[in-house]
């Protein structure tokens, strides 16, 4: 059965053949004619080099180095372009033994015949520069150039954190790392990662048989440059976290400086720290290990993961609580005999004048006087109930940022607790609790506990008469139209004209006639504004907590200070406290001061602990 | 028992030892693209080399089942298979999941079936049943409208997936319609605006005109073999552009210079095509109709690139033309096979001593990019023995559909050539970057159950068909 077109199947045919052929062509051209496709593959052998980005630069807010980069230098190797070696000769350059050369050579291979494993990781330039001369002789190993952190000052390990090497677990959530990438794990390093790791770049080069270097592949059209990091200004003011390290030095603690008008960090000091170069390359993982088997913790970032009560500097929340209530005016006196007593339970005071209002109450930290407006705002008839009572101080306090992470430009923060009325109700039963049992928490003590970061947060909140801005230690990103994220004011719950009182007795505390609880922390020519405390410590000696802000109009710092197990907060925090500020505000120490310097630097309490201990042990 | 018998004596065993040997070379190919020291073994399921072993077992199943099949089922089910087709494309656009930014494929398990694959089976069946039932000659306008819509609809629904890569293959099926006796002017003209599409987009408009004029005028001058008549066109064409353009200044120039030219010269032509029409010169009329809608055309082709396709579909098409010198962007792909294919050399690296398609430099090495492991490894000579076995297959082929007594069998083998014969010049030509990187698989080679089996049924139905064209007079 033919038809009439059956003649096309020889144009079809055509059509079939001319692009095959067209392909034939264009093959021999791509695999035989042009020189720039062709790699001879027995001999030659393309490298595509890594080219690792430096990663950005950290500076403080007055535009010093913090931290910056060095050359190191990776032995790379390729298995399947080994070829036999001396290793005799190789092991005498890189100062290893055979027995690393099988182990690593196998593990390499393991991993890839064909992709480049690390051998040695950042031989110094000095190695480098032996090996390069007879890097000849080694077929299948390659020196990859790293750069390493360096850092200008032995400051501020814990806001800084740390950069090491990605692990599996961490290339499996983020797909752009690959193996032997640096990462930041802790801090700043770690929250700013993508802003300062830059881009990976890659370079291909031919190389010969002889291990050399040809020279770059097409010239370089398949080069992809790297490109580095962006730098970053912290809000950290150096001299500031240097000059709080140092007081904090043989003490357990933190300090943390806010500006309250921009929630910028000024200092945050965890005590004990330690040389931020101890992380760094090679020498990481064996100091990691020592540093964490430390059992006075160093790694452990107090400032923002340690849960402390708030002790008596919370009496000014609960004072705010209570005139924002109408549960007192600012001018109505209590009598305080010397202790609080209900029933069977007394709560001592110090001996101080009486009656007190609310500005002396804060002034001598008067514990009847707080215990008493606590008790009634709990007991109020308008609430309806202890637990509707409860609710409403619950949610006066958390509109502090208490009890919930702030959301700080940081890793690892931890919450802190501010007990819910569900809380107690679990405890002792719904509705069978009365505000006798919680009266504790009138002094900061009980199940209350907070951050010293959180705590100087409250602080910023009550310099600036109701709101604070999320604290937060990134002040500026070079090259990346960088927009603050962190300028939007959160509101407390109590109306500004209650914080004058407040702030009253925070001053008289300071500065005021007749028993201010903090008077040490007086410093000529500033206004500073504190409350003291002592954190009830059950472990052991209690902890002093001093917060405190100047100058008492336009404050330009808000500070909170815990210094563990050395007692009131008059005896250590708020003299750290105030040295801290004259720093900040004046530049130096006055000179009528220096003793009190003098003291706080030469304060020891971990010697001391030490020695405490091995007396009980003895 | 007989009849069994008769079919492996009459099974086209050239073309299916041919179709053996593909699928081994796309095995062995994925396992040195993928090779792992960890997974040294060519039969390890848990690698794609394993998996694909399964696919190919499996296909060897499929492949005898439908030489089992009667093949009275294709032919009179075919309209029903096309209409289940047309379904599944529909239905994928609801519930398929959606891989690389295109919906497309449906997930069973560990199985991907992907059912644009199975619509080109369909439809080229549908295409076998409708042009072989037809008592009318193949330009009768029901004839032509029937046809474009029996391919035009499964288009239309892949390009909603999107997956441009697959729609683009129905257009071959134009082969079919011509060697049914569509005249050849339909593919010199779609020959012609493919051509014309590029060149729009290569060179700028002025340059673009002059040359289609040139040409024009130079083609009206051997077909009428007449220097004065010629002459006369080109002064007509220069008087009439000439007074459009006098017009725009006088207007006050509304537009830009070579949109005026483009109207100017589309104007001219057009009256000149009026002109010959009147006056029955024939070849005449046929060159300045073509030269009006091909400045038309020109002229739209620009209009589309710049405001309709998106911008990796411009980048991609950039790339090809060479306008793009970025290796780092979009031209990555190609320029990562195209160091593979080419530092393969003459003879090639050697099995399993490519290093360029190992290890994510070449992306998509086992699947779209598989020829470049084969460029790599086995050089130029392995490249010439691939493609030199599949023109020996697509010509087989021809000859096979030839020698069907059935139009119904002709006319499919003729769709399944189609079909092959435009996955290999795309695939080939995308990984040597002749062609934008349009990713649709190697047949029988590229990594894949579901286009694998697709291909072995459509290949396998008219082996079927061969086999049994003695007995099978329709």
């Amino acid at each position: 059965m033919k038809d009439h077109f059956s003649d096309r199947k020889y144009i079809i045919g055509a059509m079939i053949v001319l692009p095959v052929l067209f392909f034939i062509i264009r093959l021999f051209i791509l695999q035989v004619l042009d020189p720039s496709y062709q790699l001879s593959a027995s001999s030659n052998v393309l490298r595509n080099v890594t080219q690792y980005p430096s990663r950005g630069l950290i500076y403080d807010r007055n535009g010093e180095l913090l931290v910056y980069n060095e050359p190191a230098y990776d032995l790379m190797v390729v298995p399947a372009q080994l070829a036999p070696f001396d290793t005799v000769e190789f092991c005498a350059i890189l100062e290893i033994d055979r027995e690393y050369v099988d182990t690593e050579i196998a593990r390499a291979r393991e991993y890839s015949r064909f992709r480049s494993s690390l051998f040695l990781k950042q031989i110094s330039a000095r190695t480098y520069a032996v090996l390069q001369e007879k890097m000849y002789k080694f077929p299948g190993f390659y020196v990859q150039p790293r750069t390493l952190r360096k850092y200008s000052n032995e400051i501020a390990a814990h806001v800084l954190g740390y950069v090491g090497e990605v692990d599996r677990r961490m290339i499996e959530e983020n797909p752009g790392y690959a193996m032997g990438d640096y990462i930041g794990i802790t801090g700043v390093e770690k929250t700013y990662e993508e802003e300062l790791r830059g881009e990976k770049g890659v370079s291909r080069f031919l190389v010969d048989v002889h291990n050399r270097i040809m020279g770059s592949y097409q010239d370089g059209r398949f080069d992809l440059p790297a490109t580095v990091g962006n730098d970053i200004t912290l809000s950290l003011d150096a001299s500031l976290q240097a000059y709080g390290e140092k007081l904090m030095q043989n003490k357990i603690g933190s300090i943390v400086a806010i500006e309250p008008s921009t929630g910028e960090i000024l200092s945050l000091v965890s005590s004990p720290a330690y040389h931020p170069e101890l992380l760094v390359g090679r020498v990481r993982t064996r100091n990691f290990r020592q540093l964490s088997s430390d059992t006075l913790k160093p790694l452990f970032n107090r400032a923002l993961m340690a849960h402390y009560p708030a002790g008596s500097s919370f009496k000014v929340i609960n004072g705010l609580i209570a005139l924002q209530e109408g549960i007192i005016d600012d001018a109505s006196r209590l009598t305080c005999p010397g202790h609080y007593t209900v029933g069977r339970l007394t709560i001592r005071c110090r001996h101080h004048v009486t009656p007190v209002a609310m500005p002396a109450a804060i002034q001598v930290s008067c514990n009847t006087y707080f215990s008493h407006i606590f008790r009634d705002l709990l007991d109020h008839p308008k609430y309806g109930s202890v637990t509707a009572g409860f609710n409403v101080w619950h949610d006066h306090v958390k509109s502090f940022g208490l009890g919930e992470r702030l959301d700080a430009d940081f890793p690892n923060e931890l919450r802190g607790f501010v007990p819910p009325p569900t809380y107690y109700d679990r405890f002792y039963g719904e509705n069978r609790w009365r505000s006798l049992q919680v009266v504790s928490l009138s002094l900061g003590q009980g199940e209350l506990s907070v951050t010293p970061v959180q705590m100087a947060n409250m602080t910023a909140a009550i310099a600036n008469r109701g709101y604070y801005i999320t604290p937060h230690i990134l002040k500026d990103v070079a090259n990346s139209g960088f927009e603050p994220s962190f300028r939007e004011k959160n509101y407390t719950t109590i109306d500004s004209v209650w914080f004058e009182p407040v702030i009253e007795g925070m001053y008289r505390a300071v500065h005021g006639p007749d028993g201010g609880t903090a008077r040490i922390a007086q410093v000529p020519g500033l206004d500073i504004c504190g409350k003291t405390g002592t954190a009830e410590n059950p472990h052991g000696d209690d902890h002093s907590v001093f917060i405190a802000f100047a100058p008492r109009d336009n404050p330009k710092i808000a500070i909170s200070v815990y210094v563990e197990n050395a007692g009131f907060g008059a005896a250590m925090a708020a003299p750290i406290a105030s040295l801290v500020i004259e720093k900040y505000l004046n530049g130096e120490i006055a000179g009528n001061r220096k003793w009190l310097e003098q003291r706080m630097l030469e304060a020891d309490f971990i010697n001391r602990l030490v020695a405490e201990t091995d007396e009980q042990e003895n | 028992m007989s009849r069994r018998i008769s079919i492996w004596k009459n099974l086209d065993w050239l073309t299916v030892i041919v179709y053996l040997v593909f699928l081994f070379i796309g095995w062995v190919s994925i396992y040195s693209a993928v090779y792992d020291d960890a997974h040294s073994s060519i039969f390890d399921t848990t690698q794609r080399y394993g998996k694909q072993l399964i696919w190919i077992l499996a296909a060897v199943v499929i492949a005898l089942a439908v030489l089992m099949t009667d093949n009275k089922l294709f032919l009179f089910f075919s309209y029903f298979f096309y209409a289940f087709a047309i379904l599944m494309l529909v239905a994928v656009l609801f519930f398929g999941t959606e891989i690389n930014a295109s919906q497309s494929w449906f997930q069973f398990g560990g199985i991907q079936i992907q059912p644009a694959e199975f619509a080109k089976l369909a439809t080229a069946l549908a295409l076998a049943q409708f042009l072989s039932n037809t008592k009318q000659k193949i330009h009768d306008p029901r004839v032509l409208t029937n046809s474009t819509l029996i391919i035009m609809l499964p288009v239309m629904l892949i390009l909603l997936q999107p997956d441009v890569g697959s729609s683009l293959v129905f257009f071959s099926f134009i082969l079919v319609l011509y060697r049914e006796g569509l005249t050849g002017w339909v593919i010199f003209l779609f020959i012609l605006f493919g051509v014309l599409s590029v060149l729009a987009l290569l060179m700028n408009e002025i340059n673009m005109l002059a040359m289609l004029v040139l040409t024009s005028f130079a083609a009206l001058l051997i077909i009428v073999r007449d220097v004065k008549l010629t002459i006369r066109g080109v002064l007509i064409f220069t008087v009439v552009a000439a007074t459009v353009l006098i017009f725009f200044r006088l207007a006050g120039q509304p537009a830009q210079l070579d949109t005026q030219l483009v109207i100017a010269a589309a104007a001219a032509s057009l009256v000149l095509f009026v002109l010959s029409a009147m006056s029955r010169l024939r070849g005449v009329q046929l060159v300045l109709g073509i030269l009006f809608t091909a400045i038309l055309y020109t002229y739209s082709v620009d209009y589309v690139f710049d405001n309709v396709l998106m911008p990796h579909q411009r980048s991609r098409i950039n790339i090809v033309l060479g306008f793009d010198d970025d290796p780092l962007g979009q031209s990555y792909n190609i320029n990562q096979s195209k160091i593979a294919i080419g530092s393969g050399g003459l003879t090639g690296k050697g099995f399993l001593q490519g290093t360029q398609t190992k290890f994510n430099f070449v992306p998509e090495q086992s699947t779209d990019f598989i020829f470049c492991t084969i460029g790599e490894e086995w050089g130029f000579a392995g490249s010439l023995v691939l493609l030199a076995l599949f023109v020996l297959f697509l010509l087989r082929l021809v000859y096979m559909a030839e020698r069907q007594r059935s139009p119904f069998a002709r006319i499919y083998g003729y769709a399944v050539i189609s079909v092959f014969f435009t996955h290999l010049v795309i695939n080939i030509g995308m990984t040597i970057g002749v062609v934008p990187v349009i990713g649709i698989p190697l047949p029988f080679i590229s990594y894949g159950g579901s286009s694998m089996w697709a291909f072995t049924i459509m290949l396998f139905i008219l082996l079927k068909f061969d086999a049994e064209r003695m007995e099978f007079l329709k």
